[in-house]
């Protein structure tokens, strides 16, 4: 069994009147299938409402399924018991990087987590270092982290969930709050401790950028998984996208309708360079 | 009208050992009429310039004139220039409080002193211009999508018909079609209302669409002012302060330093493809 695993996984939200009878039920999530293999960087890409929070919040047991069922590292999420290593093994960072520091200090912050898991404390310290180190927040140790950027914060958060040694990390629109150079920084973060430390990453974002180097894309509608490939085989399908409320990188756009006003250009072109090549491709046959 | 700032400096917490210098002798003028994108990264004096637009901070030093009257004066009105001066500040849907939409629109026209006929005018009015229909004026805000509710939070802003919209990074948080909805309802607004529009984005992309005049903040001063085009050809130093220019002007660059000669000063994708269809056409029929 893989990293994350689900079968026919369902999540209804019910509102209630004042009586607590049903008013109304919505179905966040519905029917998804989900095989993650451990190790893996996976993008979840889809307009607001279509339930990728739900899902994020199911992977990490906040939420319980309705129907179906989901399997964290083999754990089933909906059985209380393994309700703390579930979420000690799948660590949850949000958006907003106010909303998630709890100490005045940045390496109590860090310690905050390992320290509620009832870590040794000689290991505590050895963990804050190296999880700082991970994410290049070590000179900031002692910095309060109200005078951080955002971009800082949420690498601390990252460091937070890094100390507690998880497998698997769900970061939802860890970004969407950040400058250009915040962003960055977390993403640059993001794809080195899975790289690296080979840690499970699902990212959930509405930046297409962001997701050119992931090794799975998952795309989600009303709920429902409606499109699963790698990003090129994601991004050739620039309608389909728009459609979805989505749209593909700036270069996969203009390589799209480049090629729609007759230019011989492959589809799917992700980056700068596959699309410099794809250009002076053309020249060269001109030539020839 | 006009905004005209002379030599205006803002400290936080002047005179105190924690003093921090927000803006440093910022001269600005703003044209009635214009569509300015205020760029810079986080922590660079954006939002402490907007809130000395509308009066809501006053400068530790220098003055800030109004339509010629100088709002620094201790018997300026400055209540009256926040109803001209909008402000739309981040997550405004946050800020909605009341049980329907229409109530929540009719807050700040309905302390202005006007009559209940024009505060319902002007609530019915914005409301249509943010294109929230007539089935909702009698719902609960918090019963809409996050882009309607962001919709309903501009309309309360607009009811108070402002000379001046102000807006916080309206898109953060929302889906690639969300975000294209409001920023072509801004321009929208900007055009029909003949309304002055500075929008604070981290979107290089979404400045380069939209607005005819980027004013680049760094370390609480002005390092750019100019068209987006102008400004663009500076990615260089828009990259040194943590920013950078949209992908395709980089996409321009990588091609012409592969020896493919199009033109480099495009900032869009329409533009990046009519430069590359010039340039390919040219080849083709000279090929021939």
């Amino acid at each position: 069994m893989g990293m994350i695993q689900s079968d026919n996984l369902v999540y209804e939200y019910i509102r209630r009147n004042e009586e607590g009878e049903v008013e109304g039920i919505k179905r966040a999530v519905d029917g998804v299938e989900l095989s993650i293999k451990k190790g893996d960087f996976v993008a979840i890409l889809g307009h607001n409402g279509s339930g990728k929070s739900t899902l994020a919040k199911m992977l990490n047991a906040i939420l319980y399924p309705s129907e179906g069922a989901l399997w964290v590292d083999g754990m089933d999420t909906s059985k209380e018991e393994n309700l703390w290593e579930i979420r000690q093994t799948a660590g949850m960072v949000f958006q907003n990087p106010d909303n998630q520091l709890v100490a005045n200090v940045v390496e109590e912050d860090v310690a905050f987590g390992p320290e509620n898991l009832g870590v040794e404390s000689s290991q505590i310290l050895k963990r804050v270092e190296t999880s700082l180190k991970k994410v290049g927040m070590w000179k900031f140790r002692h910095r309060s982290p109200n005078h951080l950027s955002g971009g800082q914060k949420q690498r601390v958060a990252i460091a937070g969930i890094m100390a507690m040694k998880p497998k698997c990390i769900i970061l939802d629109e860890p970004t969407a709050m950040l400058d250009p150079n915040g962003r960055k920084e977390v993403i640059d973060t993001i794809k080195e401790l899975n790289r690296k430390e080979n840690i499970t990453v699902l990212l959930i974002t509405h930046y297409m950028e962001e997701v050119v180097d992931a090794d799975q894309v998952i795309v989600m509608d009303q709920g429902k998984v409606v499109m699963e490939g790698t990003p090129k085989e994601i991004f050739s399908q620039v309608p389909k996208l728009q459609k979805l409320r989505l749209t593909v990188p700036q270069v996969t756009q203009l390589a799209y309708e480049l090629k729609l006003a007759g230019m011989p250009l492959p589809d799917g072109i992700l980056t700068r360079r596959e699309f410099v090549e794809a250009v002076e491709r053309i020249c060269h046959v001109n030539h020839t | 009208m006009s905004i005209i700032l002379d030599q205006v400096t803002y400290e936080y917490e002047a005179g105190t050992s924690m003093a921090q210098k927000a803006l440093v002798q910022v001269s600005l003028s703003i044209r009635d009429g214009e569509f300015i994108g205020l760029i810079g990264h986080t922590g660079s004096g954006k939002s402490t310039l907007t809130q000395l637009f509308n009066g809501l901070l006053l400068p530790t030093s220098g003055h800030i004139y109004y339509n010629g009257a100088d709002i620094t004066e201790p018997d300026y009105d400055r209540r009256k220039l926040r109803q001209k001066v909008g402000l739309v500040f981040q997550y405004p849907e946050y800020q909605l409080f009341e049980t329907t939409i229409l109530k929540d629109v009719q807050y700040g026209p309905g302390n202005m002193g006007l009559s209940r006929l024009e505060v319902d005018m002007r609530s019915y009015k914005a409301l249509k211009q943010v294109g929230i229909g007539e089935d909702l004026l009698d719902a609960s805000p918090f019963a809409l999508s996050g882009g309607q509710k962001r919709r309903v939070a501009i309309a309360g802003v607009l009811a108070m018909e402002p000379e001046v919209l102000i807006l916080d990074e309206p898109t953060a948080g929302l889906d690639p079609k969300g975000r294209n909805e409001i920023l072509d309802l801004i321009a929208k607004l900007h055009k029909e209302r003949n309304m002055t529009v500075i929008l604070v984005s981290h979107s290089m992309e979404d400045v380069a669409n939209y607005v005819d005049r980027m004013i680049v903040m760094n370390q609480g001063q002005v390092v750019l002012d100019n068209t987006p085009k102008k400004v663009f050809c500076h990615y260089r130093e828009l990259e040194a302060i943590g920013l950078a220019a949209p992908e395709v002007t980089y996409v321009m660059q990588d091609l012409n330093t592969a020896g493919i000669p199009v033109a480099k000063d495009a900032t869009t994708v329409a533009e990046a493809k009519e430069a590359i269809l010039n340039w390919y056409r040219g080849k083709e029929n000279r090929g021939k």
